[in-house]
């Protein structure tokens, strides 16, 4: 019997239904939870650019800090309607920017303990690595100018090489280099090689046997800073006409 | 290997000799790591901290048992000429679950071990057990089985990550353990540390056990 081609078929139709069955019901009742934890960890790779001391800490004071201390403004300077920053998904928005569409660019603002002065803008980002999709904050100072601190992530680099973007020490790299070079607007980039001294301040030394993920970084950062650009240098002048 | 299925009494007590051996055989003696040599790219892989290998084990630990109690539930229904793709179907949506789990409750470590949860799926101490034992033993036997194999995987690639993490961060479990002044063993961060330290540890257990392999 268990050798007739009726039987065969009907076993994998059976099983194909309860495995999918249970499948779908995991994954649909698992759906809210994760969106909440990826939610969190978005929150958390944000603070992380400004306050790098709390990377330790839990993720729901994280959490708090942000709500407390961060508004989200869009290249405009006005506040984006919260229906629509409910939604928003800096993913889908990279991908009208390679078309050429319009897209939303948000800034998030982290204020002073006050809450009355700007203490450093970040900027999301969104990109390709060798493998697979990387993204990444990036705090400038008030002044617009600075690199406070950047934090990128990735989803799917080689361990020990490419993946190195998300480590600390790498992201480091970034802090105190300008994006400034004489008024005119040079991103960073990442240089090929590792072990350099001594680079100007738009340049950071780069992942020795991880060049392609380093180029996608680079293309990132770039591409993200032009479509900035109305608002730094808007942003520039303003800060440095009030000093 | 306990491949051959052995008739079992009607009153056979619940932890009887053979059911013993079922369990201990696998943790030593017949180490799915180290005597058989199976699942070894993910010990190669998770290893380098404690945290990402103790969800590892545990992940394997529910996949293994799982899968050889519902193999072992359906050996007589399974047909013959599909059997490996209906194994693969169970462990394939046990993993899927288990990468959903984690996803929602263990976030962190799941961005760390995902890549490699997903790989359990070829696993060859999963797809071994399940046709070597499963396909033929009683269920609860199975799940002895499943028992023993998973936990000879996990204290293998728990010492290793021991090591690892102690020697290349000078960490355990992400606390500091070893001075500052301790100057990390990049060797051991690489995967190529994971290769030594399990040689040491076959090369121990060989000459303990005065196993040679057969010519």
């Amino acid at each position: 019997m268990q050798q007739s081609n009726g039987y065969v078929i009907g076993f994998a139709v059976a099983m194909t239904i309860i495995l999918g069955g249970v499948l779908s019901f995991t994954a649909v009742s698992l759906n809210e939870k994760q969106k909440e934890e990826i939610a969190l960890d978005t929150k958390k790779q944000i603070m992380l650019s400004v306050l790098p001391e709390m990377s330790e800490s839990p993720k729901s004071e994280i959490a708090q800090v942000y709500d407390n201390r961060i508004q989200v403004v869009g290249i405009n300077g006005k506040a984006i309607d919260a229906a629509v920053l409910q939604k928003l998904d800096i993913s889908k928005e990279w991908k009208k920017l390679k078309k050429g569409q319009d897209a939303i660019l948000p800034i998030y603002k982290f204020m002073s303990k006050d809450g009355k002065s700007v203490d450093s803008y970040i900027l999301p980002m969104y990109g390709y690595g060798l493998w697979n999709d990387i993204w990444g904050y990036f705090a400038l100072n008030s002044d617009l100018q600075t690199v406070r601190g950047v934090v990128f992530s990735h989803k799917g680099e080689t361990p020990g090489l490419g993946a190195r973007i998300g480590d600390k020490e790498v992201q480091d790299r970034y802090i105190g280099k300008k994006i400034f070079n004489g008024g005119k607007l040079t991103p960073i980039f990442m240089v090929k090689g590792e072990g350099h001294a001594d680079l100007p301040n738009y340049e950071v030394d780069g992942l020795s046997g991880a060049t392609l993920t380093a180029n996608g970084l680079n293309e990132m950062v770039d591409r993200y800073l032009k479509e900035y650009k109305p608002f730094l240098e808007k942003g520039a002048s303003a800060v440095s006409m009030a000093q | 290997m306990s491949t051959e299925t052995v008739a079992a009494k009607k009153s056979e007590a619940l932890f009887s000799k053979r059911r013993k051996a079922i369990v201990t055989d696998p943790l030593d003696d017949d180490n799915p790591v180290t005597v058989q040599v199976l699942g070894i790219c993910s010990a190669l892989a998770v290893t380098s901290k404690l945290e990402p290998t103790l969800v590892m084990s545990i992940a394997v630990t529910f996949v293994v048992i799982f899968s050889n109690l519902i193999v072992s539930l359906l050996r007589n229904a399974i047909p013959q000429r599909i059997r490996i793709i209906v194994q693969l179907g169970i462990v394939a949506s046990l993993v899927i679950i288990v990468d959903q789990v984690l996803k929602a409750y263990l976030y962190d470590v799941s961005k760390v071990v995902g890549v490699y949860v997903g790989l359990i799926i070829t696993n060859c101490i999963v797809m071994g057990r399940l046709e070597a034992f499963a396909m033929a033993n009683k269920p609860y036997d199975s799940i002895l089985d499943g028992l023993g194999s998973s936990f000879g995987y996990a204290w293998v690639i728990l010492i290793v990550a021991f090591f690892r993490e102690l020697l290349g961060s000078g960490t355990l479990f992400d606390i500091r353990v070893l001075p500052e002044a301790y100057v990390n063993n990049g060797l051991m961060t690489s995967p190529v540390g994971a290769f030594i330290i399990i040689g040491l540890i076959i090369w121990v257990q060989r000459w303990r056990n005065g196993y040679v392999e057969e010519a």
